[in-house]
């Protein structure tokens, strides 16, 4: 039985990753699960210097999901090198590296420096984060500065670039088209969704920063939908995510058009949640007797 | 730290308004120190899908337990499960108090509400005893005075309807009490675990009167281990202050080391 995909030049033992800022640096989690029964492991977004985030409350939980505005806290380039890379470097499996900017210019350099390092698995490109000022989902919303963008970052690194796509687009198509045009090598479908939840009894919003980033099962059959449209516009592969809990959760998405899968929010709460997908999607394809997982990628009859 | 499916071996209404859990959990048990925290999947909540963070009560061989009051979905799904039922914990967590060396310190316990669970293990396996402080609305949010009491500790109450013990905050007999003895203070340690307008007057009281102070800070948690950066507050750097996380970096600080908020 065949688990394991490429994503560009990356290759993953099977397709089931974390999805960024769901997993912290990769250490956290590593004294809970066996982290090298992952696929790769996604890190928490880094701009090139520290970030401090927003204020709190940060999170809030709503149902079947919840919202954050963390604000992309982080140690910058040289803090994640220094603190969090020598645990990353000694895993079994690629890290892929989540790199945010400001300009494009900033963007550009991340890639470059993460060239520089080596042993990098992938860069994924947020351009999708709703909870801060500048940069984020200005870029990916927008398909000539998504191009920008992307096309700055190909030219500092031979990395595997993964553009994070933004779900807040009349149509994902275009931006999707762009991001391969412009030499991504694949697309991580999608972010969170922008979102509000009032306290009612003080009428403010339960997030400092009021608006937030919707995650759990509450956005899966939007997400599917998501990879779905995009899958059709595209011929570079995709990573799917958006409130996956369980296999066949992860199948589904499969089935839309993602080569892999991302196991994001369900980490809170269930940090055993990505083996778990690991071990049911090799049991569903032992009962369906599917020899290799790609035979579900776009296996989705939609009809006619 | 372990993540387990444990069974509650008893689960009782005490006062009138809390609830005391007991759950079998052999593995984690021994390793559980003042001031820590369990993180609980609450696994018949459906819609609501994040672990709610516990202040560890006591602890037995087999077995610990923690006190909680029925405020929201979390805590109500709780509330009617049964001895026998199963629930998800990752425990022990987070950073706990310094128990006091034999012949340090003697421990001033400031507790408010519910906060008064976190301190019974310190008060415990402190070698000296000292005077517990626990402050709460009414007399419903006294809590486990008497547990308190059995291990031989002098415990002093105050509620703000003046229903039990002293009127007013739980700083008014902490206040009372330092006046008092003053001659004795270069002994004294304050530890404290409440709400966080309680938790900043502590913090005021100990700069005022040069005491050391470790304060069990609360802020809102989601993952618990670190990874989601929801549950930070700011503390003081050489050059200025950073974002921690209470789950991890915490909750227990010192209190020199919290840069307060303006009240929110």
């Amino acid at each position: 039985m065949n688990l394991s995909v490429q994503i560009g030049k990356l290759r993953m033992q099977n397709p089931i990753t974390v999805a960024s800022g769901t997993f912290g640096y990769g250490a956290e989690y590593a004294r809970l699960i066996d982290v090298n029964q992952l696929g790769a492991v996604t890190v928490k977004g880094i701009r090139l210097n520290p970030v401090p985030g927003n204020p709190t409350p940060r999170t809030a939980e709503v149902s079947s999901g919840m919202l954050n505005a963390i604000g992309l806290q982080g140690p910058g380039v040289d803090g994640f090198i220094k603190k969090y890379w020598p645990f990353l470097q000694s895993l079994k499996v690629p890290t892929i590296i989540n790199i945010w900017g400001t300009t494009v210019e900033e963007y550009a350099e991340v890639a470059r420096r993460f060239d520089a390092l080596g042993g990098v698995g992938a860069l994924e490109l947020n351009v999708s984060c709703p909870n801060i000022k500048e940069g984020g989902a200005q870029f990916g919303t927008d398909c000539k500065l998504l191009s920008q963008v992307v096309a700055a970052c190909r030219q500092a690194t031979t990395l595997p670039l993964v553009t994070k796509m933004s779900p807040n687009v009349p149509n994902i198509a275009p931006l999707a088209k762009a991001a391969e045009e412009a030499g991504s090598d694949a697309l991580a479908v999608t972010n969170s969704f922008p979102a509000l939840a009032i306290d009612i009894h003080t009428r403010k919003p339960k997030l400092a920063n009021v608006t937030g980033g919707l995650t759990g099962p509450a956005i899966k059959p939007i997400a599917v939908k998501l990879v779905w449209e995009a899958s059709k516009a595209v011929k570079i592969p995709i990573i799917g995510m958006g409130g996956i809990q369980c296999a066949e959760d992860a199948i589904e998405f499969l089935m839309a058009g993602a080569t892999a899968v991302a196991v994001g929010t369900a980490n809170f709460y269930e940090p055993q949640t990505a083996l778990h997908v690991i071990a049911g999607i090799r049991d569903f394809m032992a009962k369906k007797n599917i020899a290799d997982v790609r035979e579900l990628t776009g296996s989705f009859l939609p009809g006619k | 730290m372990l993540e387990q499916t444990v069974t509650i071996a008893a689960h009782e209404r005490d006062a009138e308004s809390y609830f005391r859990l007991v759950l079998h959990a052999p593995a984690i048990a021994p390793l559980i120190q003042p001031g820590q925290f369990a993180h609980v999947r609450i696994l018949p909540m459906k819609e609501a899908l994040l672990r709610r963070p516990f202040s560890i009560f006591q602890v037995g061989r087999d077995t610990f337990s923690i006190l909680y009051k029925n405020v929201g979905k979390g805590t109500s799904a709780l509330s009617k499960m049964h001895a026998g039922e199963e629930l998800s914990v990752i425990a022990p967590l987070g950073h706990g108090f310094a128990v006091p060396p034999a012949g340090g310190e003697t421990p001033l316990l400031v507790a408010g509400g519910y906060g008064m669970a976190a301190m019974f293990l310190l008060a415990q396996r402190s070698p000296q005893r000292g005077i517990v402080f626990v402050g709460g609305r009414r007399r419903v949010d006294i809590l486990c005075e008497k547990d308190f009491a059995a291990i031989g500790w002098e415990v002093r109450v105050a509620t703000e309807d003046g229903s039990h013990g002293e009127k007013g905050f739980v700083t008014v007999p902490l206040l009372a009490e330092i006046e008092k003895r003053k001659a004795e203070s270069g002994k004294w340690k304050l530890f404290a675990c409440g709400p966080t307008p309680m938790l900043k007057a502590v913090g005021k009281i100990a700069e005022d009167c040069n005491l050391p102070a470790e304060l069990s800070m609360d802020e809102h948690m989601c993952c618990g281990v670190g990874t989601c950066l929801a549950c930070v507050i700011k503390v003081k750097t050489g050059d200025g202050w950073e974002y921690q996380r209470t789950c991890t970096d915490g909750p227990v600080y010192d209190s020199r080391q919290i840069l307060w908020e303006e009240a929110k």
